[in-house]
C-alpha cells in the first residue's frame, strides 16, 4: 500500500532533494488559528506536516512543547478534535503527507479499532508514538499497518547496531533519527555525528531517514539535510508562534505569519542542503 | 473481562512484564536500552549469593531490620474487634519503608557502574530515603519534586539537602508527585549514559515494578515469621495504604497465596470519592502512563486528571500494575479513606499508641478503625505502619490550629 508519506518521498527523492518536516501542535493556541496555521504550512515549504497530540503528560517533551499541548488543551482540544482539524485541511490539500504525534493514552482511551478507521478516513497517512517501542508493537504499530497507516519509529543514538533491526522491523513511512539523547527543544545536533548515525542506519533499511531534535536554525537545517533524507524542526516553530501570543495566550494577527515566516526560512535552508549535497 | 484464576498470584509478570494486561513497557526508544540492561542486572544479581549477603548486611546494620511486629494493646481496645499488630516500618532508618527498596536499587547501581542517581518523590521519604544512601555511597543525587510538595514537606527538603542532594523544584504540570516522575524521566533520556533512575514504587516500565515489589517483600516475608513466632500461625488479614503501592505489595506479596488471609489496600479519598480524590482503582480506569498500563484517573479524552490527598506521598493518579491486576482478579479489595478520615487517625494512633504516624498510613489505621471493630477478638489484623509522623507535623498542626480556630 503506497500511501501519500511514500509518494512524497518518491518525489524528492526524484527531485534530489531533503524533505522538510515541520512540527506543529494541533488546537495550539486555539482549533481555527491552528488549521489557518496548517493549511498556510504547504505553501511555505513544508513537505511533511507532523501534528502533535496535545498530551498532559509529554514524558519526551521539553518546556516549549509541553506549553503547547497545554494551551490547546485549555483551548478544548481532544483526540477527536484534532482528527477534524485534518479532516478541514485535506478539503484543499489531498498530497501534503500528515503524521500525528504523541503518546499513546489519548488513543488507547479512544479505542484502537475506532482511532484507526477514524484517523485513516479523515486523512491521515502516520503515526509517530513516543511510549510504544517495538516491545509493544501488539498494541497499536501492527493494527496501524493492517489499517494502511505507516507506523514511524523513533531511532536514538542509544539504539545500537544489535537493537537497530528489532526498531526497524515494522517500521515505514519513514525513520526518524532523534539526533540527541533527551527532550525535544535541547542541545543542537552535531551534524557530523548526525551523518554518521544516518549512514548506521541506512546499513539496515531503505527507508527514508529524517532528522529531529535540536535543528532551529536554517544553518542547522541546511547542515543536517545534507546528511540526511529530511530535517524535523518542532520546538523552533512552536516558540514562533508562542512568541506571537498576547499576553493571555490567544492568537494575535501576526501569529500565523511567524509560523509560516520562519517555515519559509527553514525551508530555504533545507533546500540549500541539496545544492551543498550536490 | 473474563478473569481466569490462576494457580499462584505470586508468579507473575510474564517475560514482557505484564501482569494480566497491566504493566508492559510503555517508553521512549532512547530509554529501551537501559531498561533491558537494567532487567538483566537484575536477574544476574538475583542469582548472586553476594549481591544478598551483602544487602542483608545493610538491611540489619544500616537500615536496622527487622522492624519490629508490635501489639497494638490500646487501638485494639478501644476498637474492641480485631487483635491490631502494627509492622513497624516507621523505625527503619530515615522512617519509612522507603529505604528497602532503595538499598537494593543503589546496590544494583553500583554494579552497574552508574555513579549519578535520579529519583522522583511525593512526600519526601523516597526522596531522603535515596539522598541518604547516596550519602552513605558516595554517589551524586538529584531528586525531583513537586513544587507544591516541596512546600507541604519543607523538613524533608531540608533534609535532603543536608544530605547532599539536590533537590530540584518542578514547576511543571500540577506540580506534584506525577509531573516529578516526568521531569525525572526527561533526565534519564537526557542522561542516559551515566544515569541511574531509582523509581519509588511499585510502578514504571518492567522490570521496576517487580524489582521494587521484591525489594519490599522483605516487609511481608518479615511479618509472616514475626506472626509465627508471638501466635503460632498466619495473620487473618492485612491492611496498608497505596499511592503507587510499594509498602502494601511488600507486606502482601508474600501472602497471597495464603487464601484464608484478606488483603485490604486504602486507597486516598481527598475530599470525598465524588470530588477531587487520588483513589486510581476507586475512581479511574485502565490506560497507560509513565511506562506502564494500569489504573488511571483521567478524562473521557485519556488526559490525566489532577489526583488531590493530605498526603503528598498518596497524591498520585495513578497505582502499581500489579495492584490493578490484584484488583481485577479479586484478591486484594481496595478500599479507600477520605482526608478527614486518615487526620481522624492520625491522631487517635498518637493518642493511644504514642505513636505519630505519616499522613499515609494514617490511611490505613482509618480502615482499620472501620474494619477492626466488626471482627471477633481472635482475628489478627496487621496493618503497615510504612512510615512516621514526623514530617506531617507542621501541615498537621496547621490544618488543626486552623479547625479549633
Amino acid at each position: 500500500m503506497t500511501t501519500r508519506i511514500d509518494t512524497r518521498f518518491a518525489e524528492l527523492k526524484k527531485a534530489g532533494r531533503a524533505a522538510f518536516v515541520t512540527f506543529v501542535m494541533a488546537g495550539d493556541p486555539d482549533p481555527a488559528t491552528s488549521l489557518e496555521i496548517i493549511k498556510a504550512l504547504p505553501k511555505a515549504g513544508a513537505d511533511v506536516i507532523e501534528l502533535g497530540m496535545p498530551f498532559t503528560d509529554p514524558m519526551a517533551d521539553g518546556p516549549s512543547i509541553q506549553a503547547a499541548g497545554l494551551r490547546a488543551l485549555k483551548a478544548g482540544m481532544t483526540l477527536k478534535k484534532t482528527l477534524e482539524l485534518v479532516r478541514g485541511f485535506r478539503k484543499d490539500d489531498n498530497t501534503t503527507p500528515i503524521v500525528l504525534m504523541g503518546y499513546y493514552n489519548p488513543i488507547y482511551i479512544y479505542g484502537v479499532d475506532k482511532f484507526l478507521v477514524d484517523a485513516k478516513s479523515a486523512g491521515i497517512d502516520g503515526l509517530i508514538i513516543v511510549d510504544l517501542p517495538p516491545e509493544e508493537d501488539d498494541e497499536l504499530c501492527l493494527p496501524a499497518m493492517k489499517a494502511g497507516l505507516n507506523f514511524i519509529r523513533l531511532a536514538t543514538p542509544t539504539t545500537d547496531d544489535k537493537r537497530l533491526p528489532a526498531v526497524l522491523a515494522n517500521t515505514s513511512g519513514f525513520v526518524y533519527y532523534v539526533s540527541i539523547t533527551g527532550i525535544t527543544g535541547a542541545a543542537a545536533a552535531d551534524s557530523t555525528a548526525v551523518g554518521e548515525a544516518v549512514a548506521r542506519i541506512k546499513r539496515h533499511t531503505k527507508l527514508p531517514v529524517c532528522v529531529g531534535f535540536g535543528i532551529r536554525t536554517p544553518e542547522t537545517a541546511r547542515s543536517i539535510a545534507s546528511h540526511a533524507n529530511g530535517a524535523v524542526v518542532g520546538t523552533a516553530l512552536v516558540d514562533a508562534l508562542k512568541n506571537s501570543l498576547d499576553a493571555d495566550g490567544h492568537a494575535t494577527g501576526k501569529t500565523v505569519n511567524a509560523v509560516t515566516e520562519l517555515t519559509a526560512a527553514l525551508a530555504q535552508g533545507v533546500k540549500g542542503a541539496q545544492q551543498a549535497a550536490e | 473481562m473474563n478473569v481466569v484464576k490462576p494457580n499462584s498470584y505470586r508468579s507473575g509478570p510474564d517475560e514482557r512484564g505484564h501482569f494480566g494486561i497491566f504493566g508492559g513497557r510503555f517508553v521512549a526508544e532512547t530509554l529501551m536500552p537501559l531498561i533491558l540492561d537494567l532487567e538483566k542486572a537484575y536477574t544476574e544479581a538475583k542469582a548472586d549469593p553476594a549481591f544478598q549477603i551483602e544487602m542483608n548486611g545493610y538491611l540489619k546494620n544500616y537500615v536496622g531490620r527487622p522492624s519490629p511486629l508490635y501489639f497494638a494493646e490500646r487501638l485494639t481496645e478501644h476498637l474492641g474487634g480485631a487483635k491490631i499488630y502494627l509492622k513497624r516500618e516507621e523505625l527503619n532508618h530515615t522512617g519509612s519503608h522507603k529505604v528497602n527498596n532503595v538499598l537494593g536499587q543503589i546496590m544494583l547501581a553500583r554494579r552497574m557502574g552508574k555513579k549519578r542517581i535520579i529519583a522522583e518523590t511525593g512526600a519526601g521519604q523516597h526522596g531522603v530515603a535515596t539522598a541518604t544512601l547516596c550519602a552513605r555511597f558516595g554517589l551524586e543525587c538529584i531528586v525531583y519534586m513537586g513544587a507544591v510538595d516541596v512546600e507541604r514537606q519543607q523538613p524533608n527538603v531540608i533534609r535532603m539537602e543536608m544530605l547532599g542532594a539536590t533537590v530540584v523544584p518542578v514547576q511543571s504540570g500540577t506540580r506534584t508527585l506525577k509531573d516529578a516522575m516526568n521531569e525525572a524521566l526527561r533526565d534519564w533520556v537526557t542522561n542516559v549514559h551515566n544515569t541511574f533512575y531509582c523509581i519509588g514504587t511499585v510502578a514504571g516500565p518492567h522490570p521496576y515494578p517487580t524489582l521494587v515489589r521484591d525489594f519490599q517483600s522483605i516487609i511481608g516475608n518479615e511479618t509472616k515469621a514475626q506472626m509465627q513466632e508471638i501466635e503460632g500461625r498466619l495473620p487473618d488479614s492485612l491492611v496498608a495504604c497505596i499511592g503507587g503501592g510499594s509498602n502494601a505489595m511488600g507486606l502482601f506479596h508474600p501472602f497471597l497465596d495464603d487464601s484464608t488471609v484478606e488483603i485490604f489496600g486504602v486507597e486516598a479519598a481527598g475530599h470525598g470519592l465524588t470530588q477531587l480524590h487520588a483513589a486510581s482503582i476507586a475512581g479511574g480506569r485502565p490506560g497507560v502512563l509513565h511506562g506502564n498500563r494500569t489504573y488511571l484517573l483521567m478524562d473521557a479524552d485519556g488526559q490525566i486528571t489532577d489526583a488531590h490527598s493530605i498526603s503528598a506521598g498518596l497524591d498520585y493518579p495513578g497505582i502499581g500494575p500489579e495492584h490493578s491486576w490484584l484488583h481485577e482478579i479479586g484478591r486484594v479489595n481496595y478500599l479507600s479513606a477520605t482526608d478527614d478520615e486518615a487526620l481522624a487517625a492520625f491522631q487517635l494512633l498518637s493518642k493511644l499508641e504514642g505513636i505519630i504516624p505519616a499522613l499515609e498510613p494514617a490511611h490505613a489505621i482509618a480502615k482499620v478503625m472501620e474494619l477492626a471493630p466488626k471482627r471477633t477478638k481472635d482475628h489478627l489484623m496487621v496493618v503497615n505502619l510504612s512510615g512516621r509522623g514526623d514530617k506531617d507535623v507542621p501541615q498537621v498542626g496547621d490544618i488543626l490550629r486552623g479547625k479549633s480556630k
